[in-house]
């Protein structure tokens, strides 16, 4: 850059000014000084140029009220809009819902150690469901390769790859937000982008986040992702069925995580991670409903919760069986549930 | 009101005037400035997939360089202490850069918490539903802008009774200055309880972290300030004495002592008791499962706040040629020790045993000494534009009247 040499010459004219007179050179030396100054602050600013106008937040989006104070016909307007954007991103027509948490309803998450094999069919389901980004990848369930007699996380492994699972000396423990009763990822959210669900569900106004990303250093389960690139998804992937707090498309630096599929179970189907389990490893419900078989299992079974020590009350637990253990009948006979790791 | 602009107007200008090295350092700082601009515009363009930060590590070399510099804006008050608390006069004619380097610290401060933000166009949001009190990054935001509001005041006021030739009245700006003090402390507390109030992250969920937090920060800062000084001292001719500065070595010699007591603290808690949630701070200190990332920073930065502790307890540190020594060594080894060795360790390995280490890319850094550069531009107009100010030697007299503009500019020249 210029500046150095450009501005030198100016040292002797510094005087007050008023008293100089603008003679040629000087009007000369100034502009060139001025012009290389603007080129330069230009030439600073020149990325800006691959900008995407999708990524400018329209006069709309950057008036958008916080959700909780959107009113019905704010939300219709805002619906459409992310169908707008949903189909000029994708070339996918998709429909918003926005379910309501149901009365008397508190949903929680069993996982049963003794049956999972470490498939990991939970985490790309979740994927696709979820519209999570390809590339970066972005998946919210993570299973550790547990050690046998330890259920220590910090000895587990997170990138085991053999052509075949289960591994008959390791145990599995997929992990996915915990649906806390005291979040700490709510309480640092400087702007309330953050909250929780009547239902007990803690869920995202992806338009609120400011991407300050506290509540990631919050969680004690890792369960929350930030969007460091504009998220990838392939159009033909696209889950069109999606809701303003769960699986809409994010954009790039805004926070997600699990929602236990809320736009699935708040309409009565179960969380795509369960649906897909082959070995039924997964159970959820609606635990104040003493029928429901969360509410069996938190009676009967010997549960574990992860951390309990943090003292955050997850709603997701694990819990042990004597029948049907895969380590009491080998699986390996019975079924074609062993599945090469995805 | 005319008055005020015309004051803005002279100061502006005479932020433009000075010899050949001043240029030189200013569009250096300037072009570096720009180096950053293009930096961040990228990373505005491509996400913080610019950074080397992760899901893993989610905060890296931003939050640790504002870390480290909330800490440098404690130099203000620990000038303020001793001139109003204590009646301690030497340091009486150089609070003013302590106070001008805390609203420039505080400036970068912001600058390096907005560069962290992933949608900072949703900076409103803020205002709009403010999680007060129960977060403690709202907090911060209250607290930091406190802080420069309060400076800018006690300088602005300062400055602008010398520019109009009246005595400042201590009513105006005593009491701020008493208010600042407080806050002073007030800021690193809430920027350590950031951190200490994460049950998930046991590396900071320590009660030690905030007043080691302070020790360090009130080390740091005065040590700063030592340098500013003696710079001042040399290119203009405001006076600074050598008692000003030793008192100022009183200070950091105190604050080393306190916070080499309690690293050691934290060191013997850490490892003697050695259960699991020590891992952070073996990986910080020794390395984990193979990897030694932050080690060679961490020795580093013990050593050198040793050497400086040690050489502050010797009387030899009276010269001041050592006691330069001493200042750098302190501020490199704070910056190490709050900045990667406060920030980065705690998310490794992560809550779920996982480690990944972190390295910070050449955009993150270029953002940084972008930023950097707009503290240092900042802080040298504003001692510029005060220096002559505070002596008298610019004010709206002179400019009024007319025989006294040939000196000013003669004045001004030998700046």
């Amino acid at each position: 850059m210029s500046d150095p040499h450009a501005q030198r010459p100016e040292d002797k004219s510094a005087v007050p000014s008023d008293q100089t007179t603008w003679t040629r050179r000087r009007f000369l030396s100034r502009s060139v000084v001025a012009l290389a100054g603007m080129s330069a602050v230009a030439g600073a600013m020149s990325p800006l140029r691959h900008l995407d106008p999708q990524d400018l937040p329209s006069l709309d989006e950057f008036l958008q009220k916080h959700y909780k104070e959107m009113t019905p016909q704010d939300k219709e307007q805002v619906f459409a809009r992310i169908t707008q954007s949903v189909q000029t991103r994708f070339g996918v027509d998709a429909t918003v819902s926005d379910p309501p948490p149901l009365e008397d309803v508190e949903f929680v998450y069993g996982l049963n150690l003794s049956r999972c094999i470490g498939c990991r069919r939970c985490v790309h389901a979740c994927v696709e469901e979820n519209n999570q980004s390809r590339a970066p990848e972005i998946q919210y369930i993570r299973v550790l390769e547990m050690e046998k007699g330890s259920i220590n996380v910090e000895s587990s492994e997170h990138h085991y790859d053999p052509p075949l699972v289960p591994n008959p000396d390791k145990y599995y423990m997929p992990v996915q937000c915990h649906q806390c009763a005291k979040p700490p990822c709510v309480k640092v959210c400087p702007v309330e982008a953050t909250w929780q669900e009547p239902d007990g569900i803690t869920v995202i106004d992806y338009d609120w986040c400011i991407g300050c990303r506290y509540c990631e250093a919050a969680c004690p389960y890792w369960a929350r992702r930030f969007n460091f690139a504009e998220p990838q998804i392939p159009s033909e992937e696209l889950n069109p069925e999606v809701g303003y707090l769960s699986n809409r498309p994010r954009n790039k630096g805004v926070m997600e995580k699990c929602t236990f599929c809320l736009h699935r179970v708040r309409q009565g189907r179960l969380p795509a991670c369960l649906e897909v389990c082959p070995t039924g490893s997964r159970k959820f419900g609606n635990v104040r409903d003493p029928a429901s078989e969360v509410a069996y299992i938190l009676r009967h079974k010997r549960v574990y919760v992860l951390k309990e020590d943090v003292g955050t009350v997850p709603r997701f637990f694990y819990y042990f069986d004597e029948r049907g253990s895969r380590y009491r009948e080998p699986m390996v006979e019975k079924s074609g549930a062993q599945e090469g790791t995805g | 009101m005319k008055k005020y602009l015309t004051f803005l107007y002279d100061c502006f200008r005479l932020s433009f005037v000075g010899d050949w090295r001043y240029h030189l350092w200013m569009t250096s700082l300037t072009v570096l400035t720009l180096v950053g601009v293009y930096a961040y515009c990228q990373q505005l363009v491509h996400g913080l997939v610019t950074t080397g930060m992760t899901d893993q590590v989610s905060w890296g070399l931003y939050i640790a360089n504002f870390t480290y510099l909330v800490g440098l804006a404690a130099a203000a008050a620990m000038l303020v202490i001793p001139v109003y608390v204590y009646r301690n006069l030497h340091l009486h004619d150089v609070v003013i850069f302590g106070e001008l380097l805390a609203v420039a610290v505080i400036i970068m401060c912001l600058l390096f918490v907005t560069v962290d933000l992933g949608r900072p166009d949703r900076f409103m949001h803020l205002l709009w539903r403010f999680n007060f009190p129960l977060s403690m990054l709202t907090w911060d935001v209250i607290a930091l802008n406190g802080y420069l509001l309060l400076n800018l005041h006690i300088c602005g006021y300062l400055i602008y009774c010398a520019y109009c030739g009246r005595r400042p009245s201590p009513l105006f700006y005593v009491p701020f200055v008493f208010i600042a003090i407080v806050w002073a402390v007030s800021i690193h507390t809430v920027t350590a309880f950031l951190y200490v109030g994460l049950g998930g992250r046991p590396f900071w969920n320590s009660a030690i972290i905030a007043p080691r937090f302070l020790a360090s920060a009130f080390a740091a800062g005065p040590a700063f300030i030592i340098l500013t000084l003696q710079i001042v001292r040399k290119y203009t001719r405001h006076e600074v004495s050598d008692e000003a500065l030793l008192t100022l070595r009183r200070i950091i010699q105190v604050a080393m002592l306190i916070n080499m007591f309690l690293l050691v603290c934290e060191i013997f808690t850490e490892f003697y008791t050695d259960s699991a949630h020590v891992a952070s701070a073996r990986y910080l200190y020794f390395g984990l499962h193979g990897h030694r990332a932050l080690i060679p920073w961490i020795w580093t930065a013990i050593a050198m706040n040793a050497v400086a502790t040690i050489l502050l307890v010797l009387p030899a540190s009276r010269g001041l040629k050592l006691l330069n020594l001493v200042c750098v060594l302190a501020i490199v080894g704070i910056w190490i020790e709050k900045g990667m060795g406060l920030i980065v360790p705690a998310f490794i390995p992560t809550p779920l045993g996982e480690v990944v280490e972190y390295v910070p890319t050449w955009h993150e850094i270029l953002i940084c000494l972008g930023i950097w550069a707009v503290g240092l531009l900042i802080y040298t107009i504003f001692v510029r534009v005060s220096v002559p100010v505070l002596a008298g030697e610019v004010t709206y007299q002179r400019r009024a009247g007319g025989p006294d503009r040939e000196r000013l500019s003669t004045s001004e020249a030998t700046y």
